[in-house]
């Protein structure tokens, strides 16, 4: 009876070395690391400009709210939901904050508190119903877009509310440092939600909810909780995403961040998650915030206009759906 | 096996119309093997046989559906190969399949004629349509029926009349029903047989599947008994009696897998069901099982059979009934799996891609994701040596054939696959027997297995038989679903039989035969034909 298979495979292998800290396989991440340098390289070679730390300071100065909010929407895709909400939580986020600091007067460490509460709130509410009535989720956002994007123009009266310099130093560079706080607490952010999602419990339920719902609910365990709690930690980071982009513009702009869903969706995708759910990580997906910012300033720098250079992201976002697509067919095309 | 050389202008009654020789359908296994069988026209031809027997496949593969493995078939003197159903259907072979294609938002006339709709201008001709449709639909009875009429509103009987009125409208020689009558009440499906010996008086071949013996009897001319993918006999219906049916679908079986049958039947009751219903499948179902037994549930395909075992685990939420576990005096209902599972109850399901196996994780992932939590370390980590310790132990203990754990459950064997899904219950009952260490009998584990070997090698059959043994002989309570007769009556204590939904009879090891279960199988099936 096992002469039959021995020549296939031994009973059970050795197991492959198992990552014991979240960044520690770097080989997962060579390709994207790839792309960047080529794109660097590239953008280098085009414009004497590009290839300097100032180039990359202020990139990595602007990134940190979509980092914050594309490392919401790794998870949210990883349990095969989506979050179209994020944008417009992101400026509520910001509304509420200046509201409460400027009409209100309040100091910054209440209101930002309860800015990203509210946030967190709506991510909660954007969990609840679609997990708990079985609403797609992408409905549900597409609701909490509208939703959030009203409740800012309403409490700003439409209006870009100026902050001034009190909370500014969140998004400046530091002292001795090129780097603002703000980039520091999304790397933070980053690594702490990539250590979650491949180290914890609650990061291997997300997995298994995503790659197959009804087996997780067979399995005996409530895939539900966890699936809300990952709808709340993405309403929560757009809250702190919204700090972040109020003190770095110094000012709450209810209009700020349209479309910014589909930056983060862009992003989690060129980093390899899979909008079928089952498949994401963090780091990857910060690379991808990265490519797609290394991108539009470089393409500004070489002189692409606004139009060429939404033409060319495009294609790119292409081209990772459909390796993204080609990665998951081997397992979900066969019949 | 003689077949009729007969070739002739089709629809002349008693003349050979569709000839398949040698018919072999090969998936994992032998689905099908070496069958030929002679349809004449103007006569109905009934295939029997047991759950798996290669009814089906034979059936689809006349109808183009699916292709063969090996073997012809012959359409009058032309040779029939089908390359899919439509092209079946230019050929005059038509199957209606039990899971029917209405689509209940369209009317009656554009169901009928869904794919070649009558144009005018760049709309559709209703006038055209529905004069069509009305003389469609007098040829199966249903004069009375307005074309523009929803065919959502229509009952499954109709529905059915529908499409073999299509089938009829596109000049089908061959008709193949597949358990027409299973979803119909006594009334409707006595009207469905008369419109099919008329369609016979016609002149058209008629393929007929059904589980319904004394419906078989009562209107077929030819029978074709299959078992095990095998033709048994072809047989002109002439004078034979449903004894001789029933004997013919189960035969003599040759020396089983495995050992002598040990029992290891205890005297305390593990779970006790009582009058547990989920409307429609299962009605009013008590039975008991002990410890250390093994209990088979025998029963048709529809039968209810996985339906009860998910209303026992909280899958399905059941409408009515009560369980009650162990020693514990207070009868629950689970509403959700997890309730069972902390209960000590394990379900293995029938259809592991689709409910019990995250197939592109590594196995690792899969065997421990029910009692994770107990590898969590600082900071909430899980601790994935000693996880991957766990896990390899628990495989080694199957004998899992991966390259390693790592492995993607989704490339592994279908038999390798079904021992992931099994080991990933194993560690949690080792938990679940620690934590209640402090109880004075024996925990209640039960275990429901639910088609345990479709699909997987002997090998690996073997090895969830040996499993099935020592989890009985450590006292846990087994409830395995199976279409497969053998497999019950080699490996349970006892057999319970439900029919329809509703609990028939159970079956003790040393007085039962095949034939009085197979015959229990059928008992609702043959009380309702009489009854209509």
């Amino acid at each position: 009876m096992r002469g039959e298979h021995e020549t296939e495979s031994s009973i059970v292998g050795p197991g492959r070395a198992i990552a014991r800290w979240p960044i520690a396989n770097v080989y997962r991440y060579f390709g994207l690391l790839a792309v960047l340098g080529l794109m660097c390289l590239l953008f280098g070679l085009a414009s004497d400009r590009f290839l300097t730390p100032r180039t990359f300071t202020s990139i990595a100065n602007q990134i940190p709210e979509l980092t914050l909010v594309a490392v919401g929407m790794t998870l949210v895709l990883v349990i095969g939901g989506i979050d179209l909400s994020v944008g417009s939580l992101l400026a509520l986020g910001s509304a509420i904050l200046g509201v409460l600091m400027v009409d209100q007067g309040w100091p910054f460490w209440i209101a930002a508190p309860i800015a990203i509460s509210v946030c967190g709130a709506a991510g909660l509410v954007n969990g609840m119903v679609s997990i708990g009535a079985g609403i797609p989720s992408f409905i549900v956002t597409l609701g909490m877009l509208e939703i959030a994007r009203g409740l800012a123009l309403l409490l700003t009266g439409s209006r870009i509310v100026y902050i001034g310099s009190s909370i500014e130093s969140l998004g400046a560079p530091l002292g001795g440092l090129p780097l603002s706080p703000a980039f520091l607490i999304s790397i933070g952010v980053v690594l702490a939600a990539q250590f979650v999602l491949a180290q914890t419990v609650m990061g291997r339920y997300c997995v298994a909810i995503g790659t197959n719902r009804e087996a997780v609910r067979m399995a005996g365990i409530d895939p539900r909780p966890t699936a809300i709690k990952v709808f709340l930690i993405s309403g929560l980071l757009c809250g702190l995403g919204g700090i972040v982009q109020a003190s770095r513009l110094s000012s709450a702009d209810p209009n700020a961040a349209v479309g910014l869903e589909l930056s983060a969706i862009a992003a989690a995708v060129i980093g390899g998650t899979s909008l079928m759910g089952g498949r994401g990580n963090v780091i990857s997906t910060w690379l991808g915030v990265w490519i797609i910012a290394v991108l539009q300033t470089g393409l500004a720098q070489c002189g692409f206009s606004d139009p060429s250079k939404r033409l060319i992201t495009g294609l790119v976002i292409v081209a990772a759906v459909l390796i993204d697509a080609w990665r998951s067919r081997r397992w979900n095309g066969s019949p | 096996m003689s077949h009729a050389e007969v070739s002739g202008p089709p629809m002349r009654a008693g003349e050979s119309i569709l000839r398949v020789s040698g018919m072999t359908k090969r998936y994992a296994s032998v689905v099908l093997d070496d069958v030929s069988v002679d349809f004449r026209s103007g006569e109905i031809h009934a295939l029997l046989g047991a759950n798996g027997a290669g009814k089906s496949t034979l059936c689809k593969i006349i109808a183009g559906l699916t292709p063969a493995s090996a073997g012809e078939m012959f359409l009058g003197d032309s040779r029939h190969v089908p390359t899919d159903k439509a092209d079946a259907e230019g050929w005059g072979i038509e199957i209606v399949q039990q899971e029917l294609n209405v689509i209940p938002t369209l009317t009656v006339a554009e169901n009928l004629y869904l794919r070649r709709l009558p144009r005018r201008g760049i709309g559709i001709d209703r006038k055209r349509l529905h004069q069509q449709a009305r003389v469609a639909l007098a040829r199966v009875g249903l004069d009375g029926l307005d074309p523009a009429t929803p065919a959502g509103g229509l009952g499954v009987g109709e529905c059915q009349l529908i499409e073999i009125a299509a089938a009829l409208d596109r000049n089908a020689r061959v008709l193949i029903l597949d358990e027409p009558t299973a979803a119909l009440a006594a009334v409707e499906a006595a009207r469905l047989i008369g419109h099919l010996r008329r369609l016979r008086d016609a002149g058209l071949a008629i393929i007929y599947i059904s589980h319904r013996l004394e419906e078989v009897l009562a209107m077929a001319d030819q029978i074709s008994v299959l078992r095990d993918g095998k033709l048994v006999a072809t047989r002109p219906i002439g004078s034979l009696v449903e004894q001789d049916l029933i004997r013919m679908m189960t035969g003599v079986q040759g020396a089983a897998l495995g050992g002598e049958h040990r029992c290891h039947r205890q005297e305390t009751t593990l779970l006790r069901v009582r009058g547990l219903t989920r409307s429609p499948r299962v009605c009013d179902i008590s039975f008991d099982l002990a410890a250390g037994e093994r209990l088979g549930i025998a029963g048709l395909v529809g039968s209810g059979r996985t339906e009860l075992l998910r209303a026992i685990f909280g899958a399905d939420a059941a409408d009515s009934g009560e369980l009650s576990i162990g020693q514990e005096a207070t009868p629950t209902l689970f509403t959700h799996p997890r309730q069972a599972v902390r209960n000590g109850v394990a379900m293995i399901t029938e259809d592991r891609k689709s409910d019990g196996l995250l197939l592109s994780r590594p196995v690792r992932e899969n065997v421990s994701l029910i009692d994770l939590s107990r590898f969590v370390g600082r900071l909430g980590r899980i601790r994935t040596g000693e996880e991957g310790t766990a896990v390899r132990m628990r495989a080694a203990g199957l004998e899992l054939r991966c390259r390693s754990i790592e492995q993607p459950v989704g490339e592994l064997s279908g038999g390798n696959q079904q021992k992931v899904a099994i080991a990933k219950w194993l560690g949690h009952f080792a938990d679940y027997c620690r934590s209640r260490s402090d109880m004075p009998d024996a925990s209640p584990r039960i275990f429901l297995f639910d088609e345990p070997t479709r699909g997987i090698d002997v090998a690996a059959r073997q090895k969830i038989y040996e499993l099935f043994e020592s989890l009985a002989a450590s006292g846990a309570g087994l409830l395995i679903v199976s279409s497969d007769l053998d497999e019950l009556m080699q490996t349970c204590d006892a057999i319970g039989v439900i029919s329809m939904g509703r609990w028939v009879t159970r079956f003790e090891r040393d007085a039962w035969d095949r034939e009085s279960i197979m015959k229990a199988c059928f008992h609702h099936h043959r009380r309702d034909t009489a009854a209509g």
